[in-house]
């Protein structure tokens, strides 16, 4: 788990990480705002179901994939965060349509 | 559509260099960084850590100062077009027609030549357990301290080997954390391998720092136990404690480091010529003294192009920048050669102790090459070492074919995590060199897209 420094680096951006309210400084990203929520995954492998924490945080190993503001699939490394954004784990792969039953293989 | 003389792609020191350089000569310039501000990895937000005490030394002074002098550079005011949050996703090689990705949208930009500035990325490192939450890239940590002021609670261990090891030792127990233990993997004989590389004189101040370092970290409580195998990561759920042949200890994170190899995932996808590396144990793109590739329209600076440091980076950037100005007729021959000379100079003192620190850093053979068949290789489709190793000896000559086998480089990575592992462990299990198994080949787009993302290009550029 990683803790944050609030005196040398202020934490003023609240983010929602998995509908938890979080401060983290300015120009973090999205999976900096999850392991300093200390979320055990920020995703289930779509093969195994493994759970994985970001690995590299600088774009390169996409184990941080997390659902952002609605949408599946970003690399939460990638993204900075913004004042009530929207973070939550993301659980095998991404559905085409979330809104839609899963789809049935033929 | 937009055109520029010269789009690099990177913001890094290379990039940054290489744009400085390029306006200065008179060219149009477009930047484009995936990051919000520039530095690169290695001077990651330094622009928004100015203050943190525990960076201190090199990345405060050197990095800001990089920083500043890009900024002013820029439009306006500079010459220099500036794109943060952009991603370069495809380029047609034969018209010089590149499609980048900017919040949400895609646009294509006609550029005349193109610099790949893309840096390095940390070497993999596949030990048992490297995929449970709390084992993470030493640069990771890094990262978190340098964007966020972050530093991991409870017992640390750092594991692996490389100057990066000690830096972060060091920055981490100024910022607080601990205990912090090194397990370092070096070799016995590695030391006075590395002295017969020679250039110790020569880069006796690249040297310097670094035994100061050594002594910072053990004067602030670094544990340190050399000679260490056979690692691997253990818990229920997360990391909880590291092994290794004759001992063990508990654990909260573990960093890992092999040392950093070139981010060539563009260069590959773009089928430029590339070979192996055996001193660096990597894949680099084949260069001329100007970071020109095999490709006419597309250069290459900086780590991308073979591991040498910051300082080396911004020379073969400004170099590359030259060599486009002399490409495109805005620099007589002459002129060019007279302007690229003392960067050659600072080129060769920034690279003297590189031979030395390759050959006291080279990566064990395992590290390379996983001794466990359930070592996990390729982290996204989850193939171990020994579904690779039977690929390779049902027929799979190189990474390559091990997609078609077992989908090992076809998650959404694209092989950035596994690709070197997957041809080394093809190339031993058949007895043939790591170049002959061959680096894997990526597609575009080189980072996925959405389709709302591709739909949102202009539609005269689609036309």
């Amino acid at each position: 788990m990683f803790v944050p420094r609030p005196d040398i680096r202020p934490a003023t951006v609240e983010v929602f990480v998995e509908g938890r309210p979080v401060l983290v400084p300015e120009g973090a990203s999205a999976a900096a705002a999850v392991l300093l929520a200390g979320l055990p995954a920020i995703r289930e492998t779509p093969v195994k179901g493994a759970p994985r924490l970001p690995y590299c945080m600088m774009g390169i190993c996409f184990d941080c994939l997390a659902e952002i503001d609605g949408v599946a699939n970003r690399q939460a490394c990638m993204v900075t965060v913004a004042p009530g954004m929207r973070i939550a784990a993301q659980r095998g792969a991404r559905r085409a349509r979330p809104d839609a039953a899963p789809e049935i293989a033929a | 559509m937009r055109d520029y003389d010269l789009a690099v792609t990177g913001a890094g020191p290379a990039g940054m260099a290489a744009a400085m350089e390029a306006a200065s000569l008179g060219l149009s310039v477009l930047v484009l960084d995936e990051q919000p501000a520039p530095g690169g990895q290695v001077f990651r937000a330094v622009e928004a850590a100015g203050c943190d005490p525990a960076l201190a030394g090199e990345f405060l002074d050197a990095g800001a100062a990089l920083a500043r002098d890009f900024r002013a550079a820029l439009h306006p005011g500079g010459e220099v077009e500036y794109s943060p949050r952009s991603t370069l996703w495809h380029v047609d090689i034969a018209t010089g027609v590149i499609s980048v990705l900017r919040e949400g949208a895609s646009e294509e930009i006609r550029v005349s030549r193109l610099l790949l500035a893309t840096g390095a990325q940390e070497r993999p490192v596949p030990i048992p357990g490297w995929t449970l939450p709390g084992a993470m890239g030493a640069g990771a940590a890094q990262i978190l301290l340098k964007t966020a002021g972050a530093v991991p609670q409870g017992p640390l261990v750092i594991a692996g080997q490389g100057p990066l090891t000690w830096l972060l030792a060091v920055q981490l127990l100024r910022a607080g954390a601990g205990p912090v233990t090194l397990l370092e993997t070096g070799g016995k004989g590695a030391l006075w391998d590395a002295f017969r590389a020679g250039g110790l004189w020569t880069g006796r101040r690249l040297l310097t720092k670094g035994l100061a370092l050594v002594r910072e970290a053990k004067r602030r409580g670094l544990k340190v136990v050399r000679g260490v195998r056979e690692l691997r990561a253990e818990g229920e759920g997360r990391v909880q404690r590291v092994r290794w042949a004759g001992g063990e200890m508990a654990c909260d994170t573990l960093l890992l480091h092999e040392g950093v190899i070139p981010s060539t995932h563009v260069s590959r996808a773009l089928g430029l010529e590339h070979r192996w590396d055996e001193a660096q144990r990597c894949w680099r793109p084949v260069l001329d003294e100007w970071g020109a590739t095999s490709h006419g329209l597309v250069a290459v600076a900086g780590d991308g192009g073979g591991i040498g440091g910051w300082e080396a980076a911004t020379a073969t950037g400004r170099i590359a920048a030259i060599d486009a100005a002399r490409r495109l007729g805005r620099l007589p021959e002459a002129e060019a050669e007279r302007r690229a000379a003392p960067h050659r100079a600072r080129l060769a003192a920034a690279l003297a102790l590189r031979p030395f620190l390759d050959r006291l850093y080279a990566p064990a053979p395992e590290v390379l090459v996983p001794r466990d068949d359930a070592t996990i290789v390729c982290r996204c489709e989850e193939i171990t070492a020994g579904q690779v190793r039977e690929a390779a000896r049902l027929g799979a000559t190189g990474p390559n074919q091990a997609k078609a086998y077992l989908r090992a480089g076809m998650g959404p990575c694209q092989g950035r995590m596994c690709g070197t592992t997957v041809a080394a462990l093809i190339a031993a299990e058949r007895g043939i060199p790591i170049g002959e198994a061959g680096a894997l080949r990526p597609r575009a787009p080189f980072k996925p897209l959405t389709v709302g993302e591709l739909a949102a290009l202009p539609l005269e550029t689609v036309a």
